[in-house]
């Protein structure tokens, strides 16, 4: 038993133990976290999958300021009874310009991928307002202040920037008039030409429904764009992976 | 190494650690708990050899069985819809006017539109249909855009007022705000109270009754009975999307409304369109 008594010489040296336990937790990294960079079923591309503008990309602050994500997932499994009832089960693609996910990991409440452009705006600002009003047996919080706090963007600039570091491909041109765009979503009276042109398929829209660029808003234009990015009627994944 | 020190009473050789006089033996494991052990690592080499586990240059190796989550889903939807598609492909084929109550396809067609409404219309109509302050109750017989088979079944596919679908039903009220002024908005308000209920200022009414005509009559019809074909509401019914107290009335008036429905035939398959259909005309209010 020659190994045993080795053994027992990393035992009693913590530094050594130390020193080894590390070796071990360094090889578990390597073989399960580093191949994710390079293999390519972790990479899959998908069409259509484009940086959130800079109003959603508000709304997901929002999101996660709110802890949405305590009790709503965004993350449909590749299972039937999830596929029919939230739709098509979600792709690693289209979270890639996620920092951090928001796929969670608890449904108190629904999931969320695909929840864009499922409900009307109005259904968004009543169900937030006071859920309960459209969905009575809801134990969701009311969320009516969001529409008292109103938004200006300050740092939309710095927020973009901070993402592209991170890796999200926002162009120079994006975070030029990324204060211009972050405005213009909520107008559709307004010039959004260019908005629509750098975020493909972005929803203009009074979001909120009142004069003001709210919190609402953006919250709500972040969820209308949940899960539309990729158009699964002339997209299909390999079905090997 | 220092020297192994033996216990004088068991013969089992301690950790040499004393505490007090107090010395630990140093036992082996036990031997099933060892096994158990042994048994984990050949199960979990065994494992990754029959389930995609190993990192390589391109891609993770496959495993001998093949597996895969995406293969599973898609083929566990095809096992399910299989035994379905006798009465899938009949209810795609069906002529849903003419489809019989009492029919095995009709029971279907209700079963399979129940569990579809609940998913995904419940959120908007209620899971009883009854609907909420600004969407339609689906239980009664009064329908905005009609309340036959074929009107459900295209207001579901082609939805209200979406800018997804070139088909969904349309319109759109003025607002009346910016055309009234706030005596004009009164008077109308009081008119339209007094379509469906008894206690109005005839005062009123008779100014407002000259404002509906000219203006409301058009769509909402000179006696204020609606028009399906436009969407416009039926007035003298008693029954309210938004609600028929005067405040709410004179908000609808001043401001308009504008309710949107997504358009379910870019959602749904065909054959769940034509179920939830079947589902709503079922529900009692179907004309």
């Amino acid at each position: 038993m020659g190994i045993l008594e080795k053994h027992a010489v990393l035992e009693k040296s913590p530094t050594l133990l130390f020193a080894f336990s590390l070796v071990v937790v360094t090889i578990g990294g390597i073989v399960e976290i580093a191949p994710l960079f390079w293999l390519e079923n972790t990479i899959e591309e998908v069409e259509g999958v484009r940086p959130y503008t800079p109003l959603e990309l508000t709304g997901r602050d929002i999101y996660v300021r709110e802890g949405c994500y305590v009790c709503h997932s965004q993350m449909i499994r590749p299972m039937r009874d999830e596929v029919e009832r939230y739709g098509h089960y979600s792709l690693a693609a289209e979270s890639m310009y996620d920092h951090p996910f928001q796929w969670g990991s608890k449904r108190t409440g629904p999931d969320l991928a695909r929840v864009g452009q499922r409900y009307s705006d109005a259904w968004h600002v009543d169900h937030l307002i006071d859920p309960q009003s459209v969905v009575p047996e809801s134990i969701m919080p009311k969320y009516g202040f969001l529409a008292n706090r109103e938004i200006e963007g300050e740092h939309i600039e710095a927020l973009l920037s901070t993402h592209r570091f991170v890796g999200v491909p926002y162009t120079d041109e994006m975070i030029e008039q990324a204060s211009a765009d972050f405005m213009v979503q909520t107008d559709p009276f307004g010039d959004w030409d260019g908005l629509v042109e750098r975020y493909p398929g972005a929803a203009v829209s009074n979001f909120d429904g009142q004069p003001e660029l709210t919190e609402m808003d953006a919250l709500i234009a972040y969820l209308q764009v949940l899960g539309t990015m990729v158009d699964f009627s002339t997209f299909t994944p390999d079905a090997s992976r | 190494m220092s020297e192994r020190k033996i216990d004088d009473e068991t013969g089992v050789e301690t950790t040499g650690h004393s505490w007090d006089g107090i010395e630990e033996l140093n036992n082996p494991l036990p031997r099933w708990w060892l096994w158990t052990l042994y048994a984990c690592i050949v199960w979990a080499i065994a494992y990754t050899i029959a389930y995609p586990a190993w990192p390589m240059i391109s891609g993770a190796t496959k495993g001998m069985l093949g597996y895969s989550t995406r293969a599973e889903v898609a083929a566990d939807i095809v096992a399910h819809e299989a035994k379905n598609e006798a009465l899938v492909a009949e209810l795609i084929a069906a002529d849903l006017t003419a489809l019989p109550p009492s029919s095995d396809l009709h029971r279907y067609a209700v079963a399979r539109g129940g569990s579809v409404f609940r998913a995904q219309c419940s959120q908007c109509h209620g899971s009883g249909a009854a609907g909420a302050v600004g969407y339609p109750n689906l239980l009664d017989n009064d329908w905005l855009w009609g309340g036959d088979i074929e009107n459900i079944s295209a207001t579901i596919r082609h939805g209200v007022r979406n800018d997804t679908d070139l088909d969904a039903r349309y319109s759109e009220m003025p607002a009346y705000g910016d055309l009234f002024v706030e005596k004009e908005i009164e008077a109308v308000v009081e008119y339209v109270v007094s379509l469906s209920s008894t206690e109005f200022d005839a005062g009123l009414v008779q100014a407002g009754s000259e404002l509906f005509l000219d203006n409301c009559a058009a769509c909402h019809g000179d006696e204020g009975l609606g028009d399906q074909f436009l969407g416009a509401p039926n007035l003298v019914d008693a029954i309210w999307l938004y609600g028929g107290d005067r405040d709410t009335l004179t908000e609808t008036v001043t401001n308009a409304r504008f309710g949107v429905m997504p358009a379910w035939g870019q959602r749904l398959s065909d054959v769940d369109v034509r179920a939830v259909s079947v589902y709503v005309h079922a529900l009692g209010g179907g004309e």
